[in-house]
């Protein structure tokens, strides 16, 4: 069980009477252009939820894990993701199975 | 870029939309999202990536203050692992 952008569609047609068509395209717009301002270089930061950071990564010694050849791991942007103070305790009351 | 940033481009995309229904939408989908994830479900978004959550382990921690040592308890935390295209974009060195 896993929620998809079908589902978030599904409730922006509910919650917030966008018909079908545009809820989809609503959530595609959505992720697109958190994509585009990461890609432009620009970090995402939406309170309540978390922040979108890029890192900048130096070049550094890498290993093919099946040959045990050495290959170094080059220079690269990351997007890492910092969950908000108010996603983190929500987050922290669930109480699953510890995995 | 902030949450009314992201709120006043998306509207400028969507000029269908009212800029009031366009804040609704993205508030809409952070809450949907906070739940799923507060409720211990997945989150998969191809091309974007993926939200779940890793487990912490119970340890014992210091107050920083007094030094005293406090029993604190297992965790869950958010965790987010980017999709291929959200990597292969942010990455200059990717020739796509």
């Amino acid at each position: 069980m896993s929620l998809t952008k079908a589902d978030i569609a599904d409730r922006l047609f509910e919650e917030v009477g966008l018909n079908k068509r545009e809820a989809k395209e609503f959530v595609d717009a959505y992720f697109e252009a958190i994509r585009t301002a990461l890609e432009e270089g620009d970090n995402v930061k939406l309170s309540g939820f978390g922040n979108f950071q890029l890192r900048d990564k130096k070049q550094r010694p890498g290993r093919n894990p099946k040959t045990g050849e050495e290959i170094p791991i080059s220079a690269r942007r990351v997007v890492t993701f910092r969950p908000g103070q108010k996603l983190r305790s929500r987050v922290e009351a669930y109480v699953g199975s510890g995995d | 870029m902030t949450k009314s940033e992201l709120i006043d481009r998306l509207a400028e995309q969507q000029s269908h939309l009212h800029h009031l229904d366009v804040e609704l939408g993205v508030k809409t989908i952070l809450e949907q999202m906070s739940t799923a994830l507060a409720a211990g479900e997945r989150i998969e978004v191809r091309g974007f990536g993926s939200f779940s959550l890793h487990y912490r382990a119970p340890r014992m921690g210091r107050n920083p203050k007094t030094g005293e040592p406090v029993a604190l308890p297992g965790k869950h935390v958010p965790h987010f692992k980017p999709g291929k295209s959200l990597r292969e974009r942010v990455d200059y060195n990717s020739d796509d």
